[in-house]
C-alpha cells in the first residue's frame, strides 16, 4: 500500500525512488542484509589481506609443522588458525586465499557478463540465421558439464589460475546470452524501443542505450549467482590440480594440498573448506535478495 | 505430441554435429604437436610418431579428418586410448556402470528427500520448518562438494568408523560382474556380507552427490508449490471437501511437478560435474575419475572420446527430460 | 427451522498495514429450496463470507460469529476434518473463473468423479454412470467424450457447466454460486443462469446467488440481501426490493440499471467502496450518498425495522418517488 502522502515526493525525484525502494525492499529480506555484510567482510580481507595477515603466506616454519589451532593443546597464539603440513601460517593463507577468490570472481563475471551482454544483445536484434547460430553454439556449450568443460579447457591451456578463469569464463558465458537475448526480444516488442527506432536512433544506440538498461535486472541477480559459481568452480579445479598452482593459498588448492592430513590435522581441511563455503553462502543470500528486490513478478509473493 | 518429439529431434542434430565437432577440435587444439605433448616426458621414437600421425590423420586435410572422425563416432570407434591402447568406446562403457549406480543413487536421495520436504515447505510457509528447511537447502546450495566429502570421511568414516572411505566394495570380496551395478552383481553372487558391504561403500558418495540437487530440489518444489497453492483450482479441490494430503499432494504436487521435471533434468549435468569430484575423492571406478586420470596421463584420445560421450548423455537425458515433460503437461500433449 | 443460519459474521484479514475487515456483522440466512441473491459492488465481502462459512480461507483470515448452523451442524465448534465431510457433499460452490476453477492436469472425469469417491461409496463403474448422468444434466453433450477431455479442451460456458455438475455431484442442499456467469460471453451467460434456476427448481436445494449484477437478481431471485463494504445495507424479498429500495445505495445501484434509465446518460454511483485505510466514521456509505448530513457523517447507523428492510440507514427511503428522484 502507498500512502498517498508519498507520492508527490517519489513522482518527483525518479532514480534515486526507484534507488531507495530497491533498497527498502532488500532490507527486508534479513538473510540477504547479513550475507551483504559477510561479503563486504571478504571484500575488505580481499583488499587488506597483506596488512592483516600476521605471516607471510609462503613462508615455511619448520619448527611449526601441523600445530593446531591456539584453542587446541599444542597451539600457540602465534599462529592462531594452526599451520599447514610444512609450516606455513593457516589464518594468513586464508586472508590472502580471499584475495585469490575475489580476483577469480571478479575478473569471471567480468568477462562472461560482458561478452555474454554482447552477444546476446547480437543474437536479440541480428537476422533470424544469426541467432539461430548463436543459440545452437549456445546450446552446444551447455551440453557438456561446465567443470568438464572447464577442466578440458584447462587440460589444453595449461593449469593454471589465469587459464582456469578464461575456462570458466567461458562455461558461464551462455547463461547471460541466453537471459540477455530472453529479455531483449521481450523488450524488442514494446512501444517505447518502437519510438526511438522511429526517430531515428541507429541500430548500436537502440542495443545498448535504449534497451539494454532495461533488461539489467536479471543480468545482475546472474552475475551475483555466478560470482559464487565461478568461485566455487575455481576451487574445484585448484582442488583437482587444474588451477592456481601451489604455494599459491588459494582455498581449493589449499584443501588439494591437505587430502593426505585429513584424518590427522583436521583444521589444514575444515578452514579453507568453510572459507569457501561461508563467502558462497553469502554471495548466495545476496543474490536471494537482489532477485527478490529487483523482480517485480516475484515481488508480490 | 509426434510433431512435438519430431521438432525436438531435429535440434537435436544440430547440436550433436556441434559437439562431435568441439571433442575432434580438442585435440588439435592443443599447443604444438599433439602427439608430442601426449608422449610427455615418456619421449616417443621416430616409427612411432609416424605411425600415430597417420593413425590420427594429422598428414591429411582437416576436413577429411573431421569426416573419417565422425564416421568413425557413428560406428561407434572413438580411436583408441593413448595409455592402455584399448579402444576408447571400451573402456567408457567398462566403467559407466558404476557412475550410472552412483548417480541413480544420488538422484534418487535428492528427489525422494527433496520433493516432501519442498512441499512440506511450502504448506507451513514462513513458519518455523520452512524457515530451518530453506536455510538447510541453500547452505547445500552453497556447498563445495569436495570439501564436504572431506568432513563426512573425517567424521563418518574416520570417527565413527561408520563407512570405508574409498572403492565400491571390501577388497575382501570377489565375484563375477555380469551387469556392473554393483548392488545388483553383490547380490545374485550370493556371497554373505558381499551386499551389505557395497551399500556402505556408497552411502557417503551418495549423499555427497547428491546434497547439491537435493537442494535445488526442495528450492524449486517450494517454490513451485507456493505459486500452485494460491491458484483457483486449488480452491476448487478444498471445495469438494479435500483433506490436506489430496490437496497438497495430488492436485497442488501434480502442478508443480511440472517445473520440477525440468529442475531435476538439469540436474543431470550438474551431477556428471558432480561425480568428477566425487569419484575423485572416493575412488569410485567410474567414468568420471577416469576422465582426471586420463586428463593428467594425457591420454587425449581417451579424454576426447569421454567429453564426446558424456555431452551425448547429457544430451540424450535433455531429450527424455522434455519427452517426459510432455507427458505430465497435458497442455503439451494434446494441444 | 432455516438450512443455514449466520448471525453476525465477522472476517478480518491479517495484512502488512494492520488487520483489514473485509465482512463486518453479516447475518445471512436461507431456508431449505430458497433462492437468495447477495449483491453488492467488488469489494462489499461477499464472497468472502460465503467462503468463510465454507472454511475456504487462507489461514490470514480471523473468523468470528454468533451462529454460524447448515443442516443442524455448528459450523463454529467444528474441526477441519468434520467440516470436509458435509462441503462438497450438502454444500457446494462454484467460482466466478471457470477456466482457472478447473486443475489443468486432470480430466474433467477424474475431478468430477473425485468428489463421488470421497463421499458416496459407489464402486467405479456406478461413479462412471453418475458422472456422464450428471453431464447430461447439465446439459454436456457427448458426454463420454468429455469426461476424458482435459480443462484446457473445453470452452469457458462448458467448463461452468463441468463445474456445476461436480457441485450437484452429492445432490446438495446448499448450492453457493460466487458471480458465476461475470467471466462468461453474454449469451453464455443467460444459458447458464437458466440451467442454475431450473437445477434449483428440479433438485429443490437451496442455492445463493452472489452478483454484483442486479439485471441478474431481476431475473431469478425470490429475497435479494445488499451488501456493502462488508456489511448487510437492505434485505427484502426481490418484488418489493425493486419497487421500494430502503436503503439508497440499493436505489442507486436500481437506477444504474440500464433497463431503467430515464435519461440519456446512465446514472453511476461516484466513487468507490472504501478500502483498508479510507473507512469513515459514520456510514460506511456516507462520502457517496447523494442524502447523507452531518448525523451519517458522524455515527454509524443501525438496521432498521424489517418493514424498512433492515435498511442500515439513519433514514431509509420511505417512497418510491423519492428513489427514483
Amino acid at each position: 500500500m502507498v500512502d498517498a502522502s508519498n507520492l508527490p515526493a517519489s513522482a518527483g525525484a525518479k532514480r534515486p525512488g526507484q534507488l531507495s525502494e530497491f533498497w527498502r525492499y532488500f532490507k527486508e529480506n534479513r538473510g540477504a542484509v547479513i550475507g551483504m555484510w559477510v561479503f563486504a567482510a571478504f571484500v575488505a580481507v580481499a583488499v587488506l589481506a597483506d596488512l592483516i595477515a600476521p605471516h607471510d603466506p609462503i613462508v615455511q616454519y619448520r619448527d611449526h609443522l601441523l600445530q593446531p589451532p591456539f584453542w587446541v593443546e599444542g597451539g600457540s597464539w602465534e599462529f592462531p588458525l594452526g599451520t599447514d603440513a610444512v609450516g606455513r601460517d593457516m589464518l594468513s593463507r586464508l586472508l590472502h586465499g580471499a584475495r585469490f577468490s575475489f580476483y577469480v570472481g571478479v575478473v569471471v563475471v567480468a568477462f562472461a557478463a560482458s561478452g555474454g551482454i554482447v552477444i546476446g544483445l547480437l543474437a536479440g536484434f541480428a537476422p533470424k540465421w544469426v541467432d539461430t547460430l548463436i543459440m545452437r553454439v549456445m546450446d552446444i556449450i551447455l551440453a557438456f558439464p561446465s567443470l568438464l568443460l572447464a577442466l578440458v579447457l584447462v587440460a589444453i591451456l595449461g593449469p593454471s589460475l589465469t587459464n582456469a578463469m578464461i575456462a570458466i569464463a567461458i562455461v558461464l558465458q551462455p547463461h547471460y546470452v541466453r537471459l540477455t537475448r530472453a529479455s531483449a526480444l521481450s523488450e524488442r516488442s514494446k512501444d517505447y524501443v518502437t519510438a526511438a527506432r522511429v526517430a531515428g536512433a541507429s541500430k548500436l544506440r537502440l542495443m545498448f542505450i535504449t534497451v539494454l538498461p532495461n533488461c539489467l535486472s536479471p543480468i545482475i541477480v546472474q552475475g551475483a549467482l555466478s560470482f559464487s559459481t565461478a568461485i566455487l568452480d575455481a576451487a574445484a579445479l585448484g582442488f583437482l590440480g587444474m588451477g592456481a598452482q601451489p604455494p599459491t593459498p588459494e582455498w581449493g588448492t589449499m584443501l588439494a594440498e591437505a587430502r593426505e592430513f585429513i584424518l590427522r590435522a583436521w583444521w589444514v581441511v575444515t578452514f579453507p573448506g568453510l572459507a569457501i563455503l561461508v563467502t558462497v553462502l553469502a554471495i548466495n543470500l545476496m543474490g536471494d535478495g537482489l532477485r527478490d528486490a529487483l523482480d517485480p513478478k516475484l515481488k508480490r509473493s | 505430441m509426434l510433431k512435438f518429439l519430431l521438432s525436438r529431434l531435429l535440434t537435436f542434430l544440430p547440436t550433436f554435429f556441434g559437439v562431435t565437432l568441439i571433442s575432434f577440435a580438442f585435440i588439435r587444439a592443443l599447443p604444438g604437436d599433439p602427439i608430442i605433448v601426449m608422449a610427455g616426458e615418456r619421449g616417443i621414437t621416430e616409427e612411432r610418431h609416424a605411425e600415430l600421425v597417420r593413425q590420427f590423420g594429422f598428414d591429411r586435410p582437416i576436413w577429411e579428418q573431421y569426416l573419417d572422425y565422425l564416421w568413425g563416432v557413428m560406428q561407434g570407434d572413438l580411436g583408441q586410448s593413448f595409455v592402455t591402447k584399448k579402444p576408447v568406446w571400451d573402456e567408457f562403457f567398462a566403467l559407466f556402470p558404476a557412475t550410472l549406480e552412483l548417480s541413480v543413487c544420488a538422484m534418487a536421495f535428492a528427489v525422494l528427500l527433496g520433493l516432501p520436504a519442498g512441499v512440506i515447505a511450502a504448506v507451513n510457509r514462513g513458519k518455523f520448518f520452512d524457515r530451518a528447511l530453506m536455510s538447510t537447502a541453500l547452505v547445500g546450495y552453497s556447498m563445495p562438494i569436495f570439501w564436504w566429502a572431506l568432513l563426512l570421511i573425517i567424521v563418518v568414516s574416520g570417527w565413527l568408523q561408520w563407512t570405508p572411505v574409498s572403492g565400491r566394495i571390501s577388497l575382501m570380496f570377489f565375484f563375477p560382474q555380469p551387469t556392473g551395478f554393483m548392488l545388483i552383481d553383490s547380490l545374485i553372487s550370493g556371497e554373505k556380507g558381499a551386499f551389505a558391504s557395497a551399500v556402505q561403500h556408497l552411502i557417503l558418495p551418495t549423499v555427497v552427490l547428491g546434497t547439491i540437487p537435493l537442494a535445488v530440489i526442495a528450492r524449486q518444489t517450494r517454490s513451485a508449490m507456493l505459486e500452485v497453492l494460491s491458484e483457483d483450482y486449488i480452491r476448487t479441490a478444498r471445495a469438494k471437501g479435500l483433506g490436506p494430503f489430496g490437496i497438497n499432494g495430488v492436485h497442488a504436487l501434480r502442478n508443480a511437478l511440472i517445473p520440477v521435471v525440468t529442475v531435476i533434468g538439469l540436474s543431470v549435468g550438474t551431477l556428471l560435474a558432480g561425480a568428477i569430484l566425487t569419484e575423485t575423492i572416493f575412488s569410485w571406478p567410474g567414468i568420471g575419475k577416469w576422465m582426471v586420470d586420463s586428463i593428467f596421463r594425457r591420454d587425449y584420445p581417451a579424454v576426447q572420446g569421454g567429453l564426446l560421450l558424456i555431452a551425448v548423455i547429457v544430451m540424450i537425458v535433455n531429450l527424455t527430460v522434455d519427452v517426459v515433460y510432455g507427458f505430465i503437461n497435458p497442455r503439451i500433449r494434446k494441444g | 427451522m432455516a438450512l443455514l443460519e449466520i448471525r453476525d459474521l465477522s472476517v478480518e484479514f491479517a495484512t502488512a498495514g494492520g488487520t483489514f475487515r473485509a465482512v463486518d456483522g453479516v447475518d445471512v440466512s436461507v431456508d431449505q429450496g430458497e433462492l437468495l441473491a447477495i449483491v453488492g459492488e467488488s469489494g462489499s465481502g461477499k464472497s468472502v463470507s460465503m467462503l468463510a462459512m465454507m472454511g475456504l480461507l487462507p489461514w490470514t483470515a480471523t473468523i468470528t460469529a454468533e451462529v454460524m448452523r447448515f443442516d443442524g451442524h455448528d459450523l463454529l465448534g467444528m474441526s477441519a476434518r468434520q467440516r470436509r465431510r458435509i462441503i462438497g457433499r450438502d454444500m457446494a460452490m462454484i467460482f466466478q473463473e471457470p477456466m482457472s476453477s478447473l486443475n489443468p492436469c486432470f480430466t474433467a472425469g477424474f475431478q468430477i468423479k473425485e468428489a463421488l469417491r470421497l463421499h458416496t461409496d459407489l464402486d467405479r463403474r456406478a461413479r462412471h454412470a453418475r458422472a456422464v448422468e450428471l453431464f447430461e444434466m447439465v446439459g454436456i453433450p457427448d458426454p463420454e467424450a468429455r469426461l476424458r477431455a482435459f480443462p484446457h479442451q473445453l470452452s469457458g460456458g462448458m467448463s461452468q457447466r463441468v463445474m456445476i455438475a461436480m457441485a450437484l455431484a452429492c445432490d446438495p442442499k446448499l448450492l453457493i454460486a460466487d458471480e458465476p456467469t461475470t467471466a462468461l460471453d453474454v449469451t453464455i451467460q443467460a444459458q447458464i443462469l437458466e440451467l442454475l434456476t431450473t437445477l434449483q427448481q428440479e433438485q429443490g436445494m437451496a442455492l445463493i446467488l452472489i452478483t454484483h449484477d442486479m439485471g441478474v437478481v431481476a431475473e431469478t431471485a425470490e429475497r435479494v440481501q445488499v451488501q456493502y463494504a462488508g456489511q448487510k445495507v437492505e434485505e427484502q424479498p426481490a418484488i418489493p426490493l425493486f419497487s421500494t429500495p430502503r436503503h439508497p445505495y440499493t436505489a442507486a445501484l436500481l437506477a444504474a440499471l440500464p433497463e431503467r434509465a430515464t435519461e440519456r446518460r446512465l446514472p453511476t454511483i461516484p466513487g468507490i467502496v472504501p478500502g483498508q485505510f479510507d473507512r469513515p466514521p459514520g456510514c460506511l456509505f456516507a462520502p457517496r450518498c447523494r442524502f447523507a448530513d452531518d448525523r451519517c457523517r458522524s455515527t454509524p447507523p443501525k438496521p432498521a425495522s424489517p418493514e424498512l428492510g433492515l435498511a442500515r440507514c439513519h433514514y431509509p427511503l420511505t417512497h418510491a418517488a423519492e428513489a427514483e428522484a
